[in-house]
């Protein structure tokens, strides 16, 4: 297995604040690595890295051994707890985005023949997510469920290396949750993805992890709480069973 | 029951509405009456038949001196000034809101300028616009430009740089450059809100103009509203003031139906 990502000494810190410190750790291909730990452990801050959303202030962030840019790219997709889908487009709209993005550099628009091939295949990646009969949906009028099925439909449309979810199932209730287990799952063994997912949830992040990471301070000054920052405190590997993954699946 | 707590029917709510409406039209009656009764030739208070026929006079019987009818003159006339005013503000607001909301360095350098700008009284600047552009049509379309669009590029650049910052992000994992991300995630967004605040700011736009033409005109409604002041002739004025009023509520109908029929996302509504 080769590492996709490759954290080298990394520091972030702002100002006098020391958010995460000394973070030195790989992720390989085709993991499904979550991410867990209190609140203010630097647990966003770790995604937000690797998002390009922003950058290290010390050490290096590589991914396939090329250093990674302070900037959001397409080769990383994400889906936020929340405000993940634009608001002013349709269902289909939403996932066809990304190729209208790369195939119309100037009107941001497709026509004719592009645009059936781009409908096509956004159509065919909203039934992969359960939304087939929603194409012409705005957001606003979809369930938090079906919000989150779209918005990884439409980070997955442009198949990128890492899958990034911050607390994705957060907002929703038990029952969506464990459908939405089962959809990830799915989506991770057939597309092959790699995906780093922070959760408040420790259950979850067992159950659908092969990797689960825990963010905490290793040492604390009570007189200056923000002198030392978070690391990974514990990097357990999971055996994820065939058993196992057809057991989420089932549900 | 609390009183915050009773919500009345659709056909109660339009019978309370009716009743402020229909008592202030049932005193003025009153009130003019009695006054015409008194003093026949009473201009301050005329009688809503002393008023329809100076409407009618005003908006069907051509004008021998002009070869024109009156009103319709008047309206075409200021309807032009106050278009062609409207329109630049919003033009203006809608790159620079979008250009100003979502670059910041463009933000940055140009935002603290459009604050300077919208705290002067535009009526203020009235006599530096007829320096620079003359009496004519030219230093009225400006007020009323200088007078709406500061407000409302501030509203909109507010509007556009607090959209979700989850939404530009994702946009740019989706592979979009600068340029598709203004096109295509924070215009379709503008475009509401402008039509909101092209809402809020007909208002002033009015204000701006009628002051424009009371100063300096020959025709409008402004102009003819101030002009026949000097004879007293509220029989003229009030009709005058409620045609306007009739042409701002018909604009923000427009508007607002514009709005709901161009983007039921934006309200909530299936499409």
């Amino acid at each position: 297995m080769t590492a996709l990502l490759s954290f080298r000494d990394v520091w972030v810190e702002y100002g006098d604040k020391v958010v995460l410190e000394r973070v030195t750790l790989d992720v390989e291909q085709g993991s499904f690595v979550s991410v867990v730990g209190p609140s203010g452990a630097g647990k966003s801050t770790f995604l937000r890295l690797i998002l390009g959303q922003e950058g290290p202030s010390h050490g290096q962030i590589l991914m396939d051994g090329t250093p990674l840019t302070p900037e959001c790219g397409p080769d990383r997709g994400v889906v936020f707890q929340r405000y993940s889908v634009f608001p002013h487009l349709t269902a289909l709209q939403n996932v066809v985005f990304a190729l209208e993005c790369e195939q119309s550099p100037l009107l941001g628009k497709l026509f004719g023949r592009a645009r059936r091939d781009a409908i096509a295949k956004a159509t065919e990646m909203l039934g992969a997510v359960g939304l087939e009969h929603n194409l012409q949906v705005y957001p606003a009028q979809m369930s938090g469920g079906m919000q989150q099925r779209l918005a990884i439909a439409q980070a997955l449309i442009k198949h990128p290396r890492v899958l990034l979810l911050d607390e994705p199932f957060g907002a929703l209730d038990p029952g969506i949750r464990l459908d939405m287990h089962g959809l990830v799952t799915r989506l991770w063994r057939e597309h092959g993805l790699t995906i780093v997912m922070v959760t408040h949830d420790i259950k979850e992040a067992f159950k659908l992890g092969t990797r689960v990471l825990t963010f905490d301070k290793r040492r604390i000054d009570p007189h200056a709480p923000n002198r030392y920052g978070a690391t990974a405190v514990y990097d357990i590997a999971v055996k994820r069973k065939d058993g196992d993954v057809a057991a989420v699946l089932a549900e | 029951m609390r009183i915050v707590n009773i919500r009345p029917q659709r056909g109660i709510r339009i019978l309370t509405g009716a009743i402020p409406i229909a008592i202030a039209l049932i005193a003025y009656a009153v009130v003019s009456a009695a006054r015409a009764e008194a003093n026949p030739h009473d201009k301050v208070l005329p009688t809503f038949l002393a008023m329809a026929e100076a409407a009618w006079r005003l908006f069907s019987q051509v004008d021998p001196r002009t070869g024109e009818v009156t009103a319709y003159a008047d309206t075409v006339a200021s309807l032009w000034r106050l278009s062609i005013g409207v329109a630049i503000a919003t033009v203006s607001t809608l790159l620079l809101g979008l250009a100003l909301g979502a670059v910041p360095i463009f933000r940055s350098t140009l935002g603290p300028f459009i604050t300077i700008l919208a705290v002067i009284p535009p009526i203020a600047v009235l006599p530096i616009l007829f320096i620079a552009l003359g009496l004519g049509e030219a230093s009225k379309i400006a007020l009323i430009a200088v007078g709406i669009a500061p407000f409302m590029i501030r509203d909109l650049v507010g509007h556009v740089s607090g959209l979700p910052v989850e939404q530009a992000i994702k946009a740019q994992t989706l592979g979009a450059s600068s340029w598709q991300l203004i096109l295509r995630v924070y215009l379709p967004q503008a475009l509401p809100r402008l039509i909101e605040s092209l809402r809020l700011s007909m208002g002033p736009a009015w204000v701006f103009l009628i002051s424009a033409e009371a100063i300096a005109s020959d025709v409008g409604l402004g102009y003819r509203i101030f002009l026949v002041r000097r004879y007293l002739a509220m029989d003229m004025i009030l009709p005058y003031v409620a045609w306007i009023s009739l042409l701002a509520i018909l604009t923000d109908a427009a508007l607002q139906w514009v709005s709901r029929k161009a983007f039921p996302w934006a309200h909530g509504e299936a499409k």
